[in-house]
Protein backbone atom coordinates (compact mmCIF):
# COMPACT_ATOMS: atom_id res chain seq x y z
CA UNK A 1 0.00 0.00 0.00
CA UNK A 2 0.93 3.49 -1.09
CA UNK A 3 0.20 6.17 1.34
CA UNK A 4 0.99 10.01 0.32
CA UNK A 5 0.61 12.93 3.44
CA UNK A 6 0.11 16.22 2.38
CA UNK A 7 1.49 18.67 5.21
CA UNK A 8 5.04 18.40 7.27
CA UNK A 9 4.14 19.59 10.12
CA UNK A 10 3.93 17.68 13.64
CA UNK A 11 0.91 15.76 12.49
CA UNK A 12 2.18 14.71 9.01
CA UNK A 13 5.35 13.66 10.21
CA UNK A 14 4.52 11.86 12.79
CA UNK A 15 1.90 9.91 10.37
CA UNK A 16 4.73 9.02 8.14
CA UNK A 17 6.96 8.14 10.95
CA UNK A 18 4.44 5.75 12.12
CA UNK A 19 3.17 4.11 9.35
CA UNK A 20 7.10 3.67 7.82
CA UNK A 21 7.73 1.87 11.19
CA UNK A 22 5.05 -0.38 10.10
CA UNK A 23 6.59 -1.18 7.04
CA UNK A 24 4.02 0.90 4.77
CA UNK A 25 5.09 3.36 1.80
CA UNK A 26 5.04 6.73 2.65
CA UNK A 27 5.33 10.11 1.03
CA UNK A 28 4.66 13.13 2.39
CA UNK A 29 4.05 16.32 -0.06
CA UNK A 30 4.52 19.37 1.72
CA UNK A 31 3.90 23.06 -0.34
CA UNK A 32 6.65 24.69 1.08
CA UNK A 33 10.02 24.93 0.19
CA UNK A 34 11.77 24.07 3.39
CA UNK A 35 10.75 22.68 6.76
CA UNK A 36 8.68 24.59 8.59
CA UNK A 37 8.04 27.33 6.63
CA UNK A 38 4.20 27.18 7.31
CA UNK A 39 4.06 24.67 10.24
CA UNK A 40 2.29 26.21 13.08
CA UNK A 41 4.89 23.47 14.92
CA UNK A 42 7.64 25.07 13.93
CA UNK A 43 6.51 27.35 16.95
CA UNK A 44 5.42 25.11 19.22
CA UNK A 45 6.90 24.79 23.00
CA UNK A 46 7.62 21.16 22.66
CA UNK A 47 6.44 20.41 26.28
CA UNK A 48 4.89 16.90 26.35
CA UNK A 49 3.22 18.13 30.11
CA UNK A 50 0.22 15.94 29.88
CA UNK A 51 -0.95 16.72 33.31
CA UNK A 52 -0.16 20.79 33.03
CA UNK A 53 -2.12 20.90 30.61
CA UNK A 54 -5.17 19.02 31.87
CA UNK A 55 -5.74 22.60 33.92
CA UNK A 56 -7.92 23.78 31.29
CA UNK A 57 -7.61 20.45 28.67
CA UNK A 58 -10.53 17.62 28.34
CA UNK A 59 -9.44 14.33 30.06
CA UNK A 60 -8.58 13.03 26.92
CA UNK A 61 -5.48 14.94 26.53
CA UNK A 62 -4.14 12.68 29.17
CA UNK A 63 -5.48 9.89 28.06
CA UNK A 64 -4.08 10.38 24.15
CA UNK A 65 -0.48 11.62 25.91
CA UNK A 66 -0.28 7.88 27.51
CA UNK A 67 2.39 6.99 25.15
CA UNK A 68 3.36 10.18 23.87
CA UNK A 69 7.32 10.57 25.57
CA UNK A 70 8.50 7.11 25.11
CA UNK A 71 7.25 7.27 21.29
CA UNK A 72 9.10 10.66 20.58
CA UNK A 73 12.34 9.31 22.61
CA UNK A 74 12.41 6.35 20.49
CA UNK A 75 12.15 8.87 17.29
CA UNK A 76 14.27 12.03 18.70
CA UNK A 77 17.17 12.97 20.17
CA UNK A 78 16.22 15.92 22.31
CA UNK A 79 13.08 14.60 24.54
CA UNK A 80 14.68 15.79 28.00
CA UNK A 81 12.81 13.84 30.98
CA UNK A 82 12.95 16.50 33.53
CA UNK A 83 9.87 16.92 34.61
CA UNK A 84 8.24 20.72 34.68
CA UNK A 85 8.17 23.22 37.13
CA UNK A 86 4.72 25.84 37.77
CA UNK A 87 5.09 28.87 40.35
CA UNK A 88 3.31 32.30 40.28
CA UNK A 89 3.65 35.33 42.17
CA UNK A 90 2.96 35.63 45.77
CA UNK A 91 -0.17 37.95 44.74
CA UNK A 92 -1.21 35.10 42.40
CA UNK A 93 -1.34 32.51 44.85
CA UNK A 94 -5.21 31.55 43.89
CA UNK A 95 -3.55 31.10 40.74
CA UNK A 96 -1.74 28.29 42.16
CA UNK A 97 -3.97 26.45 44.01
CA UNK A 98 -6.35 26.40 41.35
CA UNK A 99 -3.97 24.83 38.83
CA UNK A 100 -3.10 22.80 42.15
CA UNK A 101 -6.66 21.45 42.43
CA UNK A 102 -7.01 20.75 38.85
CA UNK A 103 -4.37 18.32 37.57
CA UNK A 104 -2.42 15.78 39.45
CA UNK A 105 1.01 13.91 39.59
CA UNK A 106 2.23 17.00 41.00
CA UNK A 107 4.49 18.08 44.30
CA UNK A 108 4.46 20.75 45.97
CA UNK A 109 7.53 22.58 46.74
CA UNK A 110 9.04 25.04 49.17
CA UNK A 111 11.00 28.04 48.09
CA UNK A 112 13.87 25.84 49.30
CA UNK A 113 12.79 23.01 47.04
CA UNK A 114 12.52 25.12 44.23
CA UNK A 115 15.95 26.57 44.07
CA UNK A 116 17.31 23.32 44.36
CA UNK A 117 15.64 22.45 41.60
CA UNK A 118 16.44 25.00 39.63
CA UNK A 119 19.06 27.61 41.27
CA UNK A 120 18.00 30.24 38.62
CA UNK A 121 14.87 31.05 40.27
CA UNK A 122 16.49 30.30 44.21
CA UNK A 123 14.39 32.86 46.23
CA UNK A 124 11.90 34.63 43.58
CA UNK A 125 8.90 32.03 44.52
CA UNK A 126 7.67 30.97 47.90
CA UNK A 127 6.04 27.92 46.49
CA UNK A 128 5.80 25.99 43.38
CA UNK A 129 4.42 22.97 42.10
CA UNK A 130 6.53 20.21 40.34
CA UNK A 131 5.39 17.22 38.04
CA UNK A 132 7.93 14.95 37.88
CA UNK A 133 7.09 13.02 35.28
CA UNK A 134 6.37 15.54 32.39
CA UNK A 135 9.57 16.15 29.38
CA UNK A 136 9.94 18.60 27.08
CA UNK A 137 11.65 18.22 23.44
CA UNK A 138 13.00 20.62 20.69
CA UNK A 139 10.56 21.20 18.39
CA UNK A 140 12.69 21.76 15.21
CA UNK A 141 14.89 19.35 15.90
CA UNK A 142 12.45 16.98 16.38
CA UNK A 143 10.65 17.89 12.93
CA UNK A 144 14.41 17.62 11.27
CA UNK A 145 14.92 14.43 12.86
CA UNK A 146 11.52 12.72 11.67
CA UNK A 147 12.11 13.73 8.16
CA UNK A 148 15.31 11.79 8.22
CA UNK A 149 13.57 8.67 10.23
CA UNK A 150 11.57 8.71 7.52
CA UNK A 151 13.94 9.00 5.10
CA UNK A 152 16.10 6.32 6.06
CA UNK A 153 12.98 4.15 6.23
CA UNK A 154 12.47 4.16 2.81
CA UNK A 155 9.92 7.11 2.63
CA UNK A 156 9.84 10.22 0.24
CA UNK A 157 9.65 13.90 2.08
CA UNK A 158 9.15 16.18 -0.83
CA UNK A 159 9.22 19.90 -0.26
CA UNK A 160 8.10 22.91 -2.55
CA UNK A 161 5.00 20.72 -4.30
CA UNK A 162 1.59 21.82 -3.48
CA UNK A 163 -1.13 19.10 -4.35
CA UNK A 164 -4.61 18.08 -3.65
CA UNK A 165 -5.51 15.06 -2.30
CA UNK A 166 -7.77 14.00 -5.25
CA UNK A 167 -4.82 14.86 -7.50
CA UNK A 168 -2.92 12.42 -5.74
CA UNK A 169 -5.58 9.83 -5.67
CA UNK A 170 -5.62 10.21 -10.00
CA UNK A 171 -2.84 10.70 -10.97
CA UNK A 172 -0.30 8.66 -8.92
CA UNK A 173 -0.34 5.49 -7.45
CA UNK A 174 -1.69 6.38 -4.58
CA UNK A 175 -3.79 4.25 -2.19
CA UNK A 176 -4.31 6.83 0.65
CA UNK A 177 -3.86 10.26 1.44
CA UNK A 178 -3.43 11.80 4.84
CA UNK A 179 -4.36 15.16 4.87
CA UNK A 180 -2.54 17.08 7.29
CA UNK A 181 -2.69 20.59 6.59
CA UNK A 182 -3.55 22.11 9.72
CA UNK A 183 -5.09 25.45 9.37
CA UNK A 184 -5.00 25.19 5.73
CA UNK A 185 -7.21 22.47 5.55
CA UNK A 186 -10.37 24.88 7.02
CA UNK A 187 -12.02 24.69 3.27
CA UNK A 188 -12.67 20.85 3.61
CA UNK A 189 -13.18 21.00 7.33
CA UNK A 190 -15.58 23.81 8.51
CA UNK A 191 -15.89 23.69 12.13
CA UNK A 192 -12.16 24.20 12.29
CA UNK A 193 -11.05 27.54 13.37
CA UNK A 194 -7.16 28.93 13.82
CA UNK A 195 -6.58 29.87 17.54
CA UNK A 196 -3.29 33.03 17.67
CA UNK A 197 -0.28 31.94 19.12
CA UNK A 198 2.58 34.29 19.42
CA UNK A 199 5.85 33.68 20.93
CA UNK A 200 9.89 34.53 21.19
CA UNK A 201 12.59 33.16 20.91
CA UNK A 202 15.13 34.75 23.92
CA UNK A 203 19.00 33.89 24.59
CA UNK A 204 20.59 34.68 27.85
CA UNK A 205 24.01 34.00 28.92
CA UNK A 206 23.16 34.56 32.91
CA UNK A 207 20.31 31.77 33.17
CA UNK A 208 19.90 28.90 33.28
CA UNK A 209 16.59 26.28 33.13
CA UNK A 210 16.65 22.46 32.97
CA UNK A 211 13.33 22.67 32.75
CA UNK A 212 10.38 24.09 31.07
CA UNK A 213 8.68 26.73 34.02
CA UNK A 214 5.07 27.77 33.65
CA UNK A 215 4.80 31.24 35.32
CA UNK A 216 0.83 31.57 36.45
CA UNK A 217 -0.82 35.19 35.70
CA UNK A 218 -4.38 35.86 35.93
CA UNK A 219 -4.60 37.94 32.72
CA UNK A 220 -1.03 36.73 31.05
CA UNK A 221 0.81 33.16 31.68
CA UNK A 222 3.58 32.65 30.15
CA UNK A 223 5.47 29.51 29.76
CA UNK A 224 9.42 29.68 29.23
CA UNK A 225 10.98 26.25 27.22
CA UNK A 226 15.28 25.83 27.83
CA UNK A 227 16.37 25.08 24.51
CA UNK A 228 20.04 25.15 25.43
CA UNK A 229 22.67 27.42 25.11
CA UNK A 230 21.30 29.86 26.77
CA UNK A 231 18.08 29.59 23.96
CA UNK A 232 15.01 29.72 25.76
CA UNK A 233 11.20 29.20 23.78
CA UNK A 234 8.87 32.29 25.09
CA UNK A 235 5.06 31.59 24.68
CA UNK A 236 2.89 32.00 23.86
CA UNK A 237 -0.46 33.89 23.70
CA UNK A 238 -3.81 32.53 22.92
CA UNK A 239 -5.54 34.80 20.75
CA UNK A 240 -9.38 33.99 19.19
CA UNK A 241 -8.59 34.79 15.45
CA UNK A 242 -6.80 33.88 12.75
CA UNK A 243 -4.23 36.43 11.92
CA UNK A 244 -0.71 34.06 11.11
CA UNK A 245 1.25 37.56 9.94
CA UNK A 246 2.31 39.73 12.75
CA UNK A 247 3.20 39.94 16.81
CA UNK A 248 1.21 42.82 18.37
CA UNK A 249 2.87 45.05 20.72
CA UNK A 250 0.81 44.08 23.76
CA UNK A 251 1.59 40.37 23.37
CA UNK A 252 5.08 41.33 23.49
CA UNK A 253 4.54 43.98 25.95
CA UNK A 254 2.85 41.11 28.24
CA UNK A 255 5.21 38.39 27.14
CA UNK A 256 8.09 40.33 27.99
CA UNK A 257 6.54 41.16 31.32
CA UNK A 258 5.65 38.10 32.02
CA UNK A 259 8.88 36.66 31.82
CA UNK A 260 10.63 40.29 33.47
CA UNK A 261 8.43 38.77 36.55
CA UNK A 262 9.78 35.10 36.22
CA UNK A 263 13.45 36.65 36.57
CA UNK A 264 14.21 40.61 35.86
CA UNK A 265 17.60 38.50 34.57
CA UNK A 266 15.72 38.16 31.41
CA UNK A 267 15.51 42.10 31.08
CA UNK A 268 19.22 42.15 29.51
CA UNK A 269 18.27 38.43 27.43
CA UNK A 270 18.54 38.76 23.86
CA UNK A 271 15.03 38.56 21.50
CA UNK A 272 16.65 36.20 18.80
CA UNK A 273 13.28 36.07 16.98
CA UNK A 274 9.48 36.33 17.26
CA UNK A 275 6.83 33.85 15.97
CA UNK A 276 3.55 33.75 15.73
CA UNK A 277 0.96 31.84 13.78
CA UNK A 278 -2.53 30.23 14.36
CA UNK A 279 -3.30 26.70 16.32
CA UNK A 280 -6.20 24.84 14.08
CA UNK A 281 -8.56 23.62 16.30
CA UNK A 282 -11.99 21.65 16.31
CA UNK A 283 -15.05 23.60 18.76
CA UNK A 284 -13.87 20.56 21.78
CA UNK A 285 -10.41 22.10 21.08
CA UNK A 286 -9.26 17.98 20.88
CA UNK A 287 -8.10 16.76 17.40
CA UNK A 288 -10.14 14.56 15.36
CA UNK A 289 -9.54 11.77 12.16
CA UNK A 290 -12.21 12.26 9.90
CA UNK A 291 -12.52 9.69 6.72
CA UNK A 292 -13.96 10.35 3.23
CA UNK A 293 -13.38 7.87 0.48
CA UNK A 294 -9.63 7.22 0.37
CA UNK A 295 -8.78 10.65 2.11
CA UNK A 296 -8.39 10.80 5.67
CA UNK A 297 -7.82 13.97 7.34
CA UNK A 298 -6.29 14.33 11.00
CA UNK A 299 -6.26 17.81 12.03
CA UNK A 300 -7.48 19.50 15.15
CA UNK A 301 -4.61 18.86 16.94
CA UNK A 302 -4.36 22.97 18.47
CA UNK A 303 -1.89 23.67 21.56
CA UNK A 304 -1.34 19.61 21.32
CA UNK A 305 0.87 19.02 18.71
CA UNK A 306 3.79 17.44 19.97
CA UNK A 307 1.72 15.84 22.87
CA UNK A 308 -1.09 13.99 21.06
CA UNK A 309 0.64 14.05 17.48
CA UNK A 310 2.09 9.97 18.62
CA UNK A 311 -1.61 9.08 19.52
CA UNK A 312 -3.58 10.02 16.43
CA UNK A 313 -0.40 8.50 14.36
CA UNK A 314 -0.90 5.42 15.78
CA UNK A 315 -4.81 5.86 15.51
CA UNK A 316 -4.97 6.34 11.78
CA UNK A 317 -2.30 3.94 11.35
CA UNK A 318 -4.33 0.93 13.00
CA UNK A 319 -7.18 2.61 10.96
CA UNK A 320 -4.75 1.94 7.71
CA UNK A 321 -3.60 -1.11 8.71
CA UNK A 322 -6.98 -2.49 9.71
CA UNK A 323 -9.19 -0.53 7.71
CA UNK A 324 -11.94 -0.38 10.91
CA UNK A 325 -13.06 3.29 9.62
CA UNK A 326 -15.79 3.87 7.61
CA UNK A 327 -16.10 6.53 5.24
CA UNK A 328 -17.97 9.49 6.37
CA UNK A 329 -16.77 8.59 9.81
CA UNK A 330 -15.12 10.95 12.09
CA UNK A 331 -13.26 9.74 14.87
CA UNK A 332 -13.74 12.28 17.94
CA UNK A 333 -11.30 11.56 21.24
CA UNK A 334 -13.97 12.88 23.61
CA UNK B 1 -38.25 38.65 33.13
CA UNK B 2 -35.86 42.35 32.11
CA UNK B 3 -36.25 44.48 29.13
CA UNK B 4 -33.14 45.57 27.63
CA UNK B 5 -34.14 48.33 25.11
CA UNK B 6 -37.33 46.35 24.01
CA UNK B 7 -35.83 42.75 24.27
CA UNK B 8 -37.51 40.62 26.55
CA UNK B 9 -34.90 38.80 28.66
CA UNK B 10 -36.29 35.71 30.93
CA UNK B 11 -33.08 34.27 32.56
CA UNK B 12 -31.55 37.10 34.54
CA UNK B 13 -27.77 35.55 34.23
CA UNK B 14 -25.77 36.85 31.31
CA UNK B 15 -22.69 34.97 30.41
CA UNK B 16 -18.94 35.97 28.73
CA UNK B 17 -17.23 33.56 26.27
CA UNK B 18 -13.68 34.54 26.96
CA UNK B 19 -11.22 31.72 28.96
CA UNK B 20 -13.26 28.92 28.72
CA UNK B 21 -11.64 25.29 28.18
CA UNK B 22 -13.06 25.19 24.70
CA UNK B 23 -15.76 26.59 22.57
CA UNK B 24 -18.26 23.20 22.80
CA UNK B 25 -17.65 23.55 26.81
CA UNK B 26 -18.83 27.46 26.57
CA UNK B 27 -21.96 26.14 24.32
CA UNK B 28 -22.91 23.33 27.04
CA UNK B 29 -22.73 26.08 29.62
CA UNK B 30 -24.83 28.28 27.74
CA UNK B 31 -27.05 25.70 26.63
CA UNK B 32 -27.67 23.95 30.48
CA UNK B 33 -28.20 27.59 32.29
CA UNK B 34 -30.65 28.68 29.95
CA UNK B 35 -28.75 32.13 29.42
CA UNK B 36 -29.90 34.15 26.24
CA UNK B 37 -27.53 37.17 26.21
CA UNK B 38 -23.46 36.62 25.64
CA UNK B 39 -21.19 39.13 25.69
CA UNK B 40 -18.18 39.15 23.28
CA UNK B 41 -14.69 41.25 22.81
CA UNK B 42 -13.91 42.00 19.72
CA UNK B 43 -10.94 44.45 20.18
CA UNK B 44 -7.97 42.12 20.29
CA UNK B 45 -9.67 39.49 18.60
CA UNK B 46 -10.30 40.97 15.61
CA UNK B 47 -6.35 42.00 14.76
CA UNK B 48 -6.15 43.91 11.18
CA UNK B 49 -8.55 42.36 9.66
CA UNK B 50 -11.42 41.14 11.54
CA UNK B 51 -9.61 37.71 11.83
CA UNK B 52 -11.65 36.65 14.76
CA UNK B 53 -15.01 35.01 12.38
CA UNK B 54 -13.93 31.83 13.41
CA UNK B 55 -14.41 32.04 16.73
CA UNK B 56 -18.00 34.38 16.16
CA UNK B 57 -19.65 32.16 13.94
CA UNK B 58 -19.49 29.68 16.72
CA UNK B 59 -20.52 32.38 18.97
CA UNK B 60 -23.19 33.43 16.92
CA UNK B 61 -24.63 29.44 16.36
CA UNK B 62 -25.37 29.95 20.30
CA UNK B 63 -28.52 31.12 19.57
CA UNK B 64 -28.18 33.39 22.11
CA UNK B 65 -28.47 37.22 21.98
CA UNK B 66 -24.91 38.75 20.96
CA UNK B 67 -23.97 41.69 23.32
CA UNK B 68 -20.72 42.49 22.06
CA UNK B 69 -18.09 44.50 24.12
CA UNK B 70 -15.32 46.78 23.92
CA UNK B 71 -13.30 45.45 26.70
CA UNK B 72 -9.41 46.46 26.46
CA UNK B 73 -10.34 49.79 25.36
CA UNK B 74 -8.62 53.33 26.91
CA UNK B 75 -10.02 55.73 25.13
CA UNK B 76 -13.18 57.09 23.50
CA UNK B 77 -11.86 56.82 19.91
CA UNK B 78 -10.94 52.77 20.28
CA UNK B 79 -14.39 52.57 22.24
CA UNK B 80 -16.47 53.79 19.50
CA UNK B 81 -14.67 52.45 16.70
CA UNK B 82 -14.85 48.81 18.16
CA UNK B 83 -18.27 49.30 18.54
CA UNK B 84 -18.96 50.64 14.52
CA UNK B 85 -16.84 47.04 13.80
CA UNK B 86 -19.28 44.78 16.70
CA UNK B 87 -22.30 46.49 14.87
CA UNK B 88 -21.17 45.11 11.46
CA UNK B 89 -19.89 42.24 12.49
CA UNK B 90 -22.78 40.68 14.55
CA UNK B 91 -25.67 43.19 13.13
CA UNK B 92 -26.78 44.12 15.91
CA UNK B 93 -27.28 47.86 18.19
CA UNK B 94 -26.71 46.44 21.58
CA UNK B 95 -22.67 47.64 22.92
CA UNK B 96 -21.35 46.56 26.19
CA UNK B 97 -19.66 50.40 26.19
CA UNK B 98 -16.33 49.57 28.30
CA UNK B 99 -13.39 52.27 28.83
CA UNK B 100 -11.20 51.15 30.78
CA UNK B 101 -9.47 53.72 33.32
CA UNK B 102 -6.57 51.65 35.27
CA UNK B 103 -4.98 49.00 34.06
CA UNK B 104 -4.48 47.23 37.14
CA UNK B 105 -8.12 47.79 38.81
CA UNK B 106 -9.47 47.86 35.20
CA UNK B 107 -12.01 49.93 36.49
CA UNK B 108 -14.13 52.39 33.99
CA UNK B 109 -13.08 55.78 33.40
CA UNK B 110 -16.41 57.34 33.69
CA UNK B 111 -15.60 60.86 32.25
CA UNK B 112 -14.74 58.52 28.91
CA UNK B 113 -17.66 56.47 29.09
CA UNK B 114 -20.23 58.92 29.43
CA UNK B 115 -18.32 60.76 26.35
CA UNK B 116 -18.50 57.51 24.33
CA UNK B 117 -22.27 56.77 25.52
CA UNK B 118 -23.01 60.42 23.89
CA UNK B 119 -21.54 59.54 20.99
CA UNK B 120 -23.05 55.74 20.39
CA UNK B 121 -26.34 56.53 21.64
CA UNK B 122 -26.40 59.56 18.64
CA UNK B 123 -25.49 57.11 16.34
CA UNK B 124 -28.63 54.55 17.44
CA UNK B 125 -26.88 52.43 19.39
CA UNK B 126 -28.36 50.84 22.21
CA UNK B 127 -25.70 51.29 25.05
CA UNK B 128 -24.98 48.88 27.93
CA UNK B 129 -22.40 51.02 30.03
CA UNK B 130 -19.85 49.81 32.41
CA UNK B 131 -19.97 51.50 35.11
CA UNK B 132 -18.76 52.29 39.03
CA UNK B 133 -21.74 52.12 41.33
CA UNK B 134 -21.78 55.74 41.54
CA UNK B 135 -25.27 57.18 41.73
CA UNK B 136 -23.89 60.92 39.87
CA UNK B 137 -22.18 59.08 36.90
CA UNK B 138 -25.30 56.75 36.45
CA UNK B 139 -27.41 59.70 35.76
CA UNK B 140 -25.04 61.48 33.52
CA UNK B 141 -25.37 58.13 31.22
CA UNK B 142 -29.22 58.12 31.54
CA UNK B 143 -29.37 61.76 30.52
CA UNK B 144 -26.90 60.99 27.56
CA UNK B 145 -29.05 58.25 26.33
CA UNK B 146 -28.98 54.91 28.36
CA UNK B 147 -31.74 52.66 29.04
CA UNK B 148 -29.66 50.13 30.96
CA UNK B 149 -26.78 50.67 33.75
CA UNK B 150 -23.84 47.76 34.25
CA UNK B 151 -22.25 48.77 37.74
CA UNK B 152 -19.65 46.89 38.83
CA UNK B 153 -19.81 44.90 41.69
CA UNK B 154 -16.14 44.56 42.45
CA UNK B 155 -12.96 44.63 39.66
CA UNK B 156 -13.18 42.61 36.94
CA UNK B 157 -11.81 38.74 37.55
CA UNK B 158 -11.56 39.16 41.37
CA UNK B 159 -14.54 36.95 42.26
CA UNK B 160 -14.86 39.12 45.46
CA UNK B 161 -18.64 39.60 45.52
CA UNK B 162 -20.72 42.94 45.88
CA UNK B 163 -17.97 45.57 47.52
CA UNK B 164 -20.59 48.12 48.02
CA UNK B 165 -24.45 47.22 48.19
CA UNK B 166 -25.65 50.21 49.90
CA UNK B 167 -23.67 51.98 46.14
CA UNK B 168 -26.20 49.46 44.37
CA UNK B 169 -28.79 50.09 46.34
CA UNK B 170 -28.81 53.74 46.23
CA UNK B 171 -29.35 53.32 42.67
CA UNK B 172 -31.78 51.16 42.96
CA UNK B 173 -33.66 53.71 44.39
CA UNK B 174 -33.30 56.69 42.44
CA UNK B 175 -33.53 54.66 39.13
CA UNK B 176 -36.53 52.02 39.77
CA UNK B 177 -37.37 51.83 36.22
CA UNK B 178 -33.74 51.79 34.34
CA UNK B 179 -32.51 48.20 34.24
CA UNK B 180 -29.67 47.41 36.51
CA UNK B 181 -27.41 44.77 35.76
CA UNK B 182 -24.14 44.25 38.05
CA UNK B 183 -21.37 43.31 35.82
CA UNK B 184 -17.71 42.24 37.34
CA UNK B 185 -16.37 40.61 40.29
CA UNK B 186 -18.89 38.28 40.77
CA UNK B 187 -17.09 35.01 42.10
CA UNK B 188 -19.62 32.32 43.77
CA UNK B 189 -23.29 32.11 42.86
CA UNK B 190 -24.00 33.65 46.28
CA UNK B 191 -22.18 36.75 45.37
CA UNK B 192 -24.82 36.66 42.34
CA UNK B 193 -28.28 36.06 44.51
CA UNK B 194 -27.27 38.95 46.80
CA UNK B 195 -27.31 41.47 43.83
CA UNK B 196 -30.37 40.10 42.85
CA UNK B 197 -31.60 39.93 46.36
CA UNK B 198 -30.56 44.17 46.67
CA UNK B 199 -32.62 44.39 43.47
CA UNK B 200 -30.88 44.09 40.69
CA UNK B 201 -32.45 43.07 37.06
CA UNK B 202 -29.49 40.80 35.90
CA UNK B 203 -25.89 39.80 36.64
CA UNK B 204 -23.40 39.19 34.11
CA UNK B 205 -20.12 37.53 34.65
CA UNK B 206 -17.84 35.60 33.11
CA UNK B 207 -14.46 34.04 34.96
CA UNK B 208 -16.32 32.46 37.98
CA UNK B 209 -17.95 30.44 35.55
CA UNK B 210 -15.26 29.61 32.55
CA UNK B 211 -12.33 29.38 34.87
CA UNK B 212 -14.57 26.80 37.48
CA UNK B 213 -13.33 23.15 37.41
CA UNK B 214 -16.73 21.70 36.03
CA UNK B 215 -17.73 25.15 33.59
CA UNK B 216 -20.98 24.01 33.21
CA UNK B 217 -22.40 22.86 36.45
CA UNK B 218 -21.06 26.45 37.34
CA UNK B 219 -23.41 28.18 34.82
CA UNK B 220 -26.51 26.17 36.46
CA UNK B 221 -25.50 27.05 40.02
CA UNK B 222 -25.36 30.64 39.02
CA UNK B 223 -28.55 30.19 36.94
CA UNK B 224 -30.40 28.89 39.82
CA UNK B 225 -28.46 31.91 42.34
CA UNK B 226 -30.04 34.44 39.65
CA UNK B 227 -33.17 32.69 39.84
CA UNK B 228 -33.29 32.45 43.65
CA UNK B 229 -32.55 36.18 44.60
CA UNK B 230 -35.04 36.82 42.10
CA UNK B 231 -37.65 35.49 43.96
CA UNK B 232 -36.83 36.71 47.14
CA UNK B 233 -36.27 40.52 45.67
CA UNK B 234 -39.98 40.08 44.91
CA UNK B 235 -40.96 38.34 47.82
CA UNK B 236 -40.19 41.84 50.65
CA UNK B 237 -37.63 39.97 52.47
CA UNK B 238 -37.63 40.42 56.04
CA UNK B 239 -35.58 42.99 57.83
CA UNK B 240 -32.35 41.89 59.95
CA UNK B 241 -32.99 42.22 63.62
CA UNK B 242 -31.30 42.35 66.89
CA UNK B 243 -34.20 40.55 68.95
CA UNK B 244 -35.00 36.74 68.76
CA UNK B 245 -38.51 36.03 67.45
CA UNK B 246 -39.91 32.48 68.28
CA UNK B 247 -40.91 31.24 65.01
CA UNK B 248 -43.78 29.37 67.83
CA UNK B 249 -45.23 31.77 70.08
CA UNK B 250 -43.92 30.58 73.45
CA UNK B 251 -46.86 31.19 75.55
CA UNK B 252 -49.13 28.55 74.94
CA UNK B 253 -46.58 25.80 74.34
CA UNK B 254 -46.85 22.98 76.47
CA UNK B 255 -43.34 23.86 78.35
CA UNK B 256 -43.00 20.61 81.09
CA UNK B 257 -43.04 18.32 78.05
Amino acid sequence: MNVSIIGAGVAGLCCASELVDRGISVTVIERSASLGESACSWFAGGMLAPYCESESAEPAVVELSTHSIDWWDRHVSSVCRNGSLVVSAARDQRELRRFARLTREHEQLDGAALGELEPALEGRFEQGLYFPTEAHLDPRGALAELVEHVRAQGGNVRFGEEVTATELLESSDTDLVIDCRGYSARVELNSLRGVKGEMLVLKSDDLALSRPVRLLHPRHPIYLVPRGDGVFMLGATMIENNERNRISTRSMLELLSSVYALHPGFGEAEILETGVDVRPAFPDNLPAVQRRGNIYYLNGLYRHGFLLGPAMAMRIADEITGEQMQSGEIARCG
Amino acid sequence: MVRFYGVEIRNALLLGTAQYPSPAILAEAIRESGVEVVTVSLRRESGNSRAGEGFWALIRELGAHVLPNTASCYTVKEAVTTAQMAREVFGTAWIKLEVIGNPDTLQPDVFGLVEAARILSKEGFDVFPYTTEDLVVADRLIQVGCEVLMPWGAPIGTGRGINNPYGLRTLRAHFPDVPIVVDAGIGLPSHAAHAMELGCDAVLLNTAVAKAGDPVRMARAFADAVAAGRAAWLSDPIDAGDMAQPSTPVPGKAFLS
